[in-house]
């Protein structure tokens, strides 16, 4: 067997059990006519494109510049995103919550994997792990330690759980520095962890 | 249902482990597999609440050794022979042997795309009006259904507080179960850290779920 072999023929033996019985249920699924392989690559690449924590940056770099939206999303998230353009796909059910000097939010999903997809992009695998989910209820602080996230000591903790079809989003603390950035700068500071409650935006002018 | 996909709570899961730069799939058939789920979802295969149930439902052992992805495959799989959508011979064979059952919505082809990128609709008219008010307190029912539930077990018998009303949305618990939609109101309720926990709690912490009526009494 030459070396490239491996590179170039993906003959079954290299292919795992659970990618074997993957391909086989998609070529049941189509040849039953229920879905077409097309379709599903426009699926995965519209994840691959379109949704992602980008989206959910440009929204909370709005409401930290414009104090009618921000208060317009407190109010109804899904109804103060759909007035966004390029970031109208959210759906309903969307509750924005915002971090304070006394209160910081985190969001969990303990019985599955809840998370505002459209906003955030698909969840990171510790989101969705038991790690996460067990801990992040009973011991918040613990958790942002595994982030290396500290928070005052007498600052609340409120921990969301996503049980139902509601989905939650942080809005972090505008962070100091950053008097007269455009919404674009600004949206450069939004991580997705910061958004989910496990982190904080960038620091201006620090690495990245 | 009592079963491993309920953590809250639970201890010995270790440490979180971020991983920097994940990429959003991290084998190729992982994507295959969301865009099934999706996909055989939209055509009316199953709704969200019953795909839920199915993972729930893998064995423990299964539940906890196999990752994400691949519970999300397990689950399909099965509710699919379940369902009547395709058999176990044909699995075993990797093709099609009996014709297909109709689908509520018809194959999923290009058409249908960007209507699973848009989050599905779960408000319902109400069917009366809700029983609490913000700033009510209640108590979170001691109940054990077998079946798929909302409720997690952490809260069971405690009192928390009323904090939002999001209206009336599908209920889980009979969806799951293909027993109808009967939409129930939908609240938020606050818990204090240490009614949850005892006292050695963090005395800082409030954890909220979403609770449906029926979860909860006056308390």
């Amino acid at each position: 067997m030459s070396e490239h072999h491996h590179d170039h023929d993906h003959d079954h033996s290299e292919l795992s059990e659970t990618e074997l019985r993957v391909r086989a249920l998609e070529t049941i699924l189509t040849e039953k006519g229920y879905v077409e392989p097309a379709a599903l690559d426009a699926i995965i690449q519209a994840y691959e494109t379109k949704i992602g924590p980008h989206n959910g940056a440009c929204v909370v770099a709005k409401a930290w510049s414009d104090p009618a939206f921000k208060k317009a999303l407190l109010e109804d998230g899904s109804k103060a995103i759909g007035t966004l353009g390029h970031v109208s796909r959210v759906g309903d059910h969307l509750v924005v919550v915002e971090n304070t000097p006394e209160r910081h939010n985190m969001v969990v999903c303990t019985l599955c994997s809840c998370y505002p997809w459209e906003m955030l992009g698909l969840p990171p695998v510790w989101y969705k792990a038991a790690p996460y989910r067990s801990r992040a209820v009973k011991d918040p602080r613990g958790v942002l330690a595994d982030f290396d996230v500290t928070l005052p000591k007498e600052m609340e903790i409120r921990v969301w759980d996503s049980t139902a079809e509601t989905r939650f989003l942080v809005l972090p603390m505008r962070p100091a520095g950053t008097e007269g950035w455009s919404e674009e700068q600004l949206a450069e500071l939004v991580t997705r962890d910061s958004m989910i409650g496990t982190g904080f935006p960038k620091t201006p002018g620090a690495p990245s | 249902m009592n079963g491993v996909h309920d953590m809250g709570g639970m201890d010995g899961f270790g440490k979180v482990e971020p991983e920097p730069n994940e990429p959003m799939f991290h084998e190729e058939w992982e994507s295959r597999v969301l865009a099934m789920v999706r996909a055989m979802g939209a055509a009316g295969a199953f709704n969200i609440d019953t795909s839920r149930y199915y993972r729930e439902t893998l064995p423990p052992d299964v539940y906890l050794s196999s990752s994400y992805y691949k519970k999300w495959f397990l689950g399909l799989e099965e509710m699919l022979i379940e369902k009547g959508y395709l058999t176990r011979e044909e699995v075993a064979a990797g093709h099609a042997m009996q014709p297909a059952k109709a689908l509520k919505h018809g194959k999923f082809d290009l058409a249908n795309v960007e209507r699973v990128m848009v989050r599905g609709k779960f408000a319902r008219p109400a069917p009366a009006p809700a029983r609490f008010k913000i700033g009510d307190r209640v108590r979170a029912k001691n109940i054990h259904p077998a079946t798929h539930t909302r409720l997690p077990r952490y809260v069971r018998g405690h009192v928390g507080v009323v904090e939002l009303n999001h209206g009336c949305h599908v209920f889980p618990d009979t969806a799951a179960m293909e027993r109808g939609e009967h939409p129930q109101w939908l609240y938020t309720v606050v818990f204090e850290g240490r009614d949850l926990w005892g006292d050695d709690g963090d005395p800082t912490l409030k954890v909220s779920i979403d609770a449906f009526e029926p979860y909860l009494d006056p308390a």
